[in-house]
């Protein structure tokens, strides 16, 4: 007998077999006449003055990503929670309640660090001009 | 053995109705929504492709079959060639859970309107292959080499992952008021004019907004922001690699919109009481009916999509995370223990 679970990766084989058949029939029917300056990379036409694309990309992203991952995690205990919870009664009510109020104070924790802040102030480097008005400051006193 | 082929057979019969119902929808919402678009900007639309512009969609798609195919030197061939394959999967796959109908009888077997309806994790597979969709267009935005295209990938990710907890959130108040995974289960616990909506109010603002930036649709589409990164991930994409991003849109909106229909409107659930007009319980009609009902509403909700973008302007990429991190998440997580709280106390 085939569970509902098979017939759903039945559904999942024949709709990517679907996807790529339209791939195919493109690739059969479409023409191909490569050329170097068809194939570089795009930048309206001139030559590549971004750079290369293998840049260091902003380290907030991967901060979020690590706090996706803790809440995501909540997500994942809190499923099967929400379903019998009823049935649990109060005390699974508390202790789960508990556990949100935790994370939520994690999530304070991290708005305060100023983590989820995209827009971060700049880092005050002392140039040469700000010495120049300290000393002058100085020397007035 | 005969019993399995019979199964077979019917999810077979099944996954090309769907699959054909799902081009159709991404044609038909394509159409609607050039032609929603130019009557707010006060155009006329297209207007050549057959009566109307209506065969304008099929035009689009057969140009799209015989483009060339331009696949940049510098670019990993491989996943240049997944990343489409998997976003366009991806919105397919969702229909395999979301309830059509309900059940009627045919020569003596009980057939379920959609391919596996009953399934009792239904949410939780939904959930796992939104998920998934980040993948493709990740992949799409780094296997290109370009950087507009890495730029607004990583952009995706990080704002689709921001707005899938909030969205799983919000998915939780659903799950405590029906008490069940399985999504039948839960439209069938919305009979009766008992529509979420009306119980998880909150719930549901939240869940429609992420939904918003899970489909990466304005004004949530900073992914693809074409005056600062040209086309986003899709930038070196040509042809019906493109056109498979470009279905996967409109898949996803469609995805969407029927998840919500499912969660928030009631599914299937006709308005009205079905002896009302004489429809038999378990009668072919009955499932047609119901069937057309989710329709109309999937189609509705899409409308409103279409409607928001032309009518809202971008989000900053900094509002887009304030948005959130710092009021959807805390709401949502507040929606779930307030829930709880008034589920016990009444």
């Amino acid at each position: 007998m085939l569970s509902d679970f098979g017939i759903v990766l039945l559904f999942l084989i024949t709709g990517f077999v679907f996807v790529a058949l339209g791939l195919i029939t493109a690739a059969i029917i479409r023409p191909h006449n490569p050329n170097p300056v068809k194939q570089s990379t795009y930048e309206c036409g001139e030559e590549l003055i971004s750079g290369s694309p293998w840049i260091k990309f902003n380290i907030r992203f991967y901060v979020v990503a690590l706090i996706f991952l803790l809440f995501d995690v909540e997500i994942v205990f809190l499923l099967p929670w929400a379903v019998v919870f009823q049935q649990l009664g109060w005390f699974a009510f508390i202790e789960m309640a508990v556990f949100v109020l935790i994370l939520l104070a994690g999530l304070a924790y991290v708005w305060a660090k100023g983590d989820i802040e995209w827009e971060k102030p700049k880092p005050y480097i002392p140039s040469l001009k700000d010495l120049v008005v300290e000393r002058k400051q100085h020397f007035a006193e | 053995m005969e019993e399995l082929g019979w199964i077979l057979l019917e999810a077979l019969i099944k996954a090309l109705v769907i699959f054909t119902l799902i081009l159709l929808a991404a044609a038909t919402l394509v159409y609607i929504e050039r032609k929603f678009s130019a009557f707010i900007q006060n155009r006329i639309g297209p207007n050549r492709a057959g009566p109307k512009g209506l065969l304008q969609p099929f035009a689009d798609v057969l140009k799209l079959f015989m483009k060339e195919d331009i696949v940049p030197d510098a670019a990993n061939k491989n996943l240049h060639r997944l990343a489409p394959i998997i976003s366009l999967g991806v919105a397919i796959a969702v229909y395999a859970v979301i309830p059509l109908g309900s059940s009627f009888e045919l020569a003596g077997r009980t057939i379920y309107m959609g391919v596996a309806p009953n399934v009792n994790i239904g949410i939780l597979f939904i959930l796992a292959m939104t998920s998934v969709g980040v993948y493709g267009i990740t992949l799409a935005g780094w296997s290109s080499n370009n950087k507009y295209s890495l730029l607004g990938g990583l952009r995706s990710s990080a704002q689709m992952i921001s707005y899938e907890l909030s969205m799983g959130l919000a998915i939780m108040g659903v799950i405590m008021v029906s008490g069940s995974l399985n999504l039948n289960d839960i439209v069938i616990h919305q009979s009766g004019w008992k529509w979420n909506v009306l119980l998880q109010p909150l719930g549901f603002i939240i869940f429609l907004v992420s939904a918003f930036a899970e489909t990466n649709r304005t004004p949530f589409d900073l992914p693809e922001a074409e005056p600062e990164l040209v086309g986003g991930y899709n930038t070196e994409y040509t042809g019906m690699k493109f056109g498979m991003f470009f279905l996967a849109e409109y898949g996803n909106m469609a995805t969407s919109s029927a998840l919500i229909a499912t969660l928030y409107l009631g599914g299937w659930q006709l308005p009205f009481n079905p002896e009302w007009v004489g429809l038999q319980e378990g009668s072919v009609w009955l499932a047609l009916a119901q069937f057309a009902s989710i329709v109309i509403k999937i189609l509705l909700l899409s409308c409103f999509f279409i409607w928001v973008r032309w009518t809202v302007p971008r989000f900053r990429y900094d509002q887009l995370m304030n948005l959130g991190w710092r009021v959807l998440l805390p709401l949502a997580l507040l929606n779930v223990i307030a829930t709880g709280a008034v589920m016990f106390l009444i």
